[in-house]
């Protein structure tokens, strides 16, 4: 790779694949394991449905009950700001709708750059936050561990070189957008081996806790 | 070139009105800041128009918004080059051209008077060399007054 | 061959008045990207410059960019460049043909030894290919260029072809092509890329070594600042399209009757650095772009095997559904596999497990 126009187009190329690659082998991996140790069968008569409940709790569970809200208001409202930006920006940018489109063949309007734009500083300025306050915050400094501050890397890298990129304020251009599209697929490579993988198995767990709760006839 | 294909080509007959580009706004701007140069110190000011990333039709917006003036020059070296006052006194437009009427330049000049214009010192040192010249040509016809 | 005439004293000699002196030196700085206030420093550095000896080595290339630079809109500059620098060596402009037109060459570089430009353009087979692959009478392009450049002043590489090896290049590369500066270690190099270059920009080039008698300020891959040192996305006209998100989904469709922006077309403008959005082709007439066609990157290493130039800048150039469905698959049979090995293994070590009796649990108490 001895120039920036020949590493833009390695990450856009095979090492994309390989990306790509190790994400699926690894999280469907996962998840068929899931699927397939399921439960043991409860022998107990089921007092209500299970799948209405099921679905409804991955949706309603996106709300923090008053209890958790009272005890850390500041994790709950971060939490959800740059959650909520982070999808914004990855799923209502043209260029990633492109992107997106010409691997899984779907596409949807997008929000016009400026805003993406904004938003996607306000995303930046809250993972900050709450990295400080996971430092210096003692129960979660001294909870935290090596792999909670790697996923923080990992998840704030893609975010801030876009950012770089699309500002042109890394010069020239094709190492600022092969730097962003590197540090995205570091963060595919390491998905499947680690908390990452709750993107998909917190709705897995949300539909199992509403399952359950719904077969006992209990609200959940 | 399968994604060539793939692109569906419609033609869409529209109503399309020229778009207000607006990029001749910060031209504008910066003829403000040349003619308040001139008017505290004296100093010119260019303004190269080449360089301008203009879009259809941006040009012809700044030459109606800057308007005509009463001067109006045609210099014939190399090609025409034209060189007109804008409505806005001290604003100079100089449209140089080859001999084919193509446009090699354009540039704005915010001065008292274009340098073009002027004759150049060089020449002048030359002048009287050549007024000689011409007056002993004169004089080798023949004289109707002797 | 050279004269000891300057520019000046030449342009005197063909008519030209001191105004029509100042025009051209006004052109020349308007074509360098230089501010107009810099016209009387090229007109006194002009006054004296002396005709310098070029001699023109075409390699791998399409004669595309020789045709862009005779097309070049001002005849009267170009014709002043071209008369005042002797073109001694040009393939496709020379009179001469076969072995006078070689000892043409060899001659001009024997009498201008240390002080000839030598513009270079198209790539050529590198060292470790077949010289084979292309040959001037009968000598391989490598070792032509290995003795031109002996005696160089300095070296311009015209074209993306000579410049990052353009389109021999691309993969797969049949014949090993090289660009011109993989070859030159020991002279001043510039690359003026392009597919063609703007014509503008070579001849801007050339004029700048006549003035100045060195080449102008580079960027990271040798190229002029003055005109690649601008992307194309951060000069286009279409600009505020982008910023707004307003962007023409097909060819003739509403948007891209407007002029919206070409992103979901393929355009490359983000990546690519040229001055075709502010000098445009064909004496300003038009660009690319504004006459509704996405930008191809044509001035940038690789371009070729960027991805295709109708897909946008942020799809990836391998067949990722391919990749995705296959690694899916794999990874399910794995998991799956796995899963089933563990389910089967609980299930034996549950019929071989053995209840514990009382007798045993009160001997351990």
């Amino acid at each position: 790779m001895s120039n920036p126009m020949e590493f833009l187009l390695w990450t856009k190329g095979p090492m994309f694949d390989w990306a790509l690659a190790i994400f699926a082998v690894g999280l469907l991996a996962r998840i068929v394991e899931i699927f397939m140790l399921g439960r043991k069968h409860n022998y107990a008569a089921p007092k209500g449905g299970e799948w209405g409940p099921g679905f409804r709790t991955m949706i309603t569970r996106t709300v923090a009950d008053t209890g958790t809200f009272a005890r850390a208001p500041f994790d709950v409202v971060l939490g959800i700001v740059w959650h909520v930006g982070f999808l914004i920006v990855l799923l209502l940018f043209i260029p990633h709708i492109e992107l997106i489109n010409s691997v899984l063949g779907l596409g949807w309007p997008g929000l016009p750059n400026p805003v993406v734009d904004a938003i996607s500083a306000v995303t930046v300025v809250a993972l900050i936050a709450v990295l400080v306050h996971r430092i210096t915050h003692p129960v979660k400094k001294h909870i935290s561990t090596v792999e909670d501050y790697l996923m923080w890397i990992v998840t704030f890298l893609p975010l801030v070189t876009g950012y770089l990129a699309y500002h042109r304020l890394i010069n020239p251009y094709p190492l600022a957008l092969g730097l962003h599209i590197f540090s995205v697929e570091i963060f595919l490579i390491v998905l499947p081996f680690t908390k990452l993988t709750h993107i998909f198995t917190a709705f897995i767990a949300r539909w199992y806790n509403g399952a359950t709760f719904g077969r006992k006839g209990v609200e959940s | 070139m399968s994604r060539l294909a793939s692109i569906p080509v419609s033609v869409e007959p529209i109503e399309v009105s020229p778009r207000a580009w607006g990029n001749s706004l910060p031209i504008l701007h910066e003829v403000r800041h040349g003619l308040k140069r001139l008017a505290e110190s004296g100093e010119r000011t260019l303004i190269d128009l080449n360089a301008m990333p203009f879009g259809p039709g941006d040009e012809k917006r700044l030459f109606e918004l800057l308007g005509r003036g009463e001067v109006e020059a045609t210099i014939d070296a190399l090609g025409p080059t034209r060189v007109w006052e804008t409505a806005v006194p001290g604003v100079w437009l100089i449209d140089h051209c080859n001999l084919e009427g193509q446009r090699l330049a354009l540039h704005i000049e915010i001065a008292t008077i274009p340098d073009l214009l002027r004759t150049q010192r060089q020449d002048v040192q030359d002048a009287i060399s050549k007024l000689d010249a011409r007056i002993e040509a004169r004089a080798g016809d023949s004289d109707p007054t002797t | 061959m050279a004269a000891d005439k300057t520019l000046g004293e030449s342009l005197r000699e063909h008519g030209v008045s001191r105004r029509g002196f100042l025009k051209f030196c006004a052109a020349t700085a308007s074509m360098m990207a230089l501010p107009p206030s810099m016209v009387p420093a090229i007109a006194a550095a002009l006054e004296k410059a002396k005709r310098p000896s070029v001699i023109w080595l075409s390699f791998q290339e399409c004669t595309g960019c020789t045709e862009s630079l005779t097309r070049s809109h001002s005849p009267t500059v170009e014709d002043l460049i071209f008369d005042h620098i002797s073109l001694d060596y040009h393939h496709t402009l020379q009179a001469a043909a076969g072995d006078a037109a070689e000892h043409a060459r060899e001659q001009a570089m024997k009498e201008n030894f240390g002080e000839y430009l030598v513009v270079v353009d198209g790539s050529l087979p590198g060292p470790g290919s077949n010289p084979g692959y292309s040959t001037i009478a009968g000598r391989s392009n490598l070792q032509i260029l290995e003795e031109t450049l002996e005696g160089a002043a300095a070296v311009v590489a015209v074209g993306t072809c000579a410049a990052f090896g353009g389109l021999p290049k691309a993969d797969p590369n049949p014949t090993g092509a090289v660009a011109v500066q993989d070859i030159v270690k020991d002279k001043p190099l510039i690359n003026v890329s392009g597919c063609p270059p703007v014509p503008m920009v070579i001849t801007g080039v050339l004029t700048h070594y006549l003035t100045f008698g060195q080449l102008p300020e580079l960027d990271q891959y040798r190229r002029p600042l003055a005109f690649f040192g601008q992307s194309i996305h951060d000069r286009c006209y279409r600009r505020p399209f982008y910023d707004k998100g307003l962007f023409a989904e097909t060819f003739d469709d509403e948007g891209a009757q407007k002029g919206w922006c070409l992103y979901r077309l393929g355009c490359k403008g983000p990546m690519a650095y040229n001055a075709c959005a502010t000098m445009r082709w064909n004496a300003g007439t038009s660009w690319p772009i504004e006459a509704g066609h996405p930008c191809i990157g044509c001035s940038e290493p690789d371009f070729w095997d960027a991805g295709g130039f109708y897909n946008a800048l942020s799809v990836p150039t391998g067949n990722t559904t391919g990749a995705l469905l296959g690694a899916g698959l794999t990874g399910a049979i794995l998991g799956g596999a796995a899963t089933a090995l563990a389910k089967k293994k609980s299930k034996t070590e549950e019929t071989k497990r053995e209840p514990v009796k009382i007798d045993e649990l009160e001997q351990k108490l």
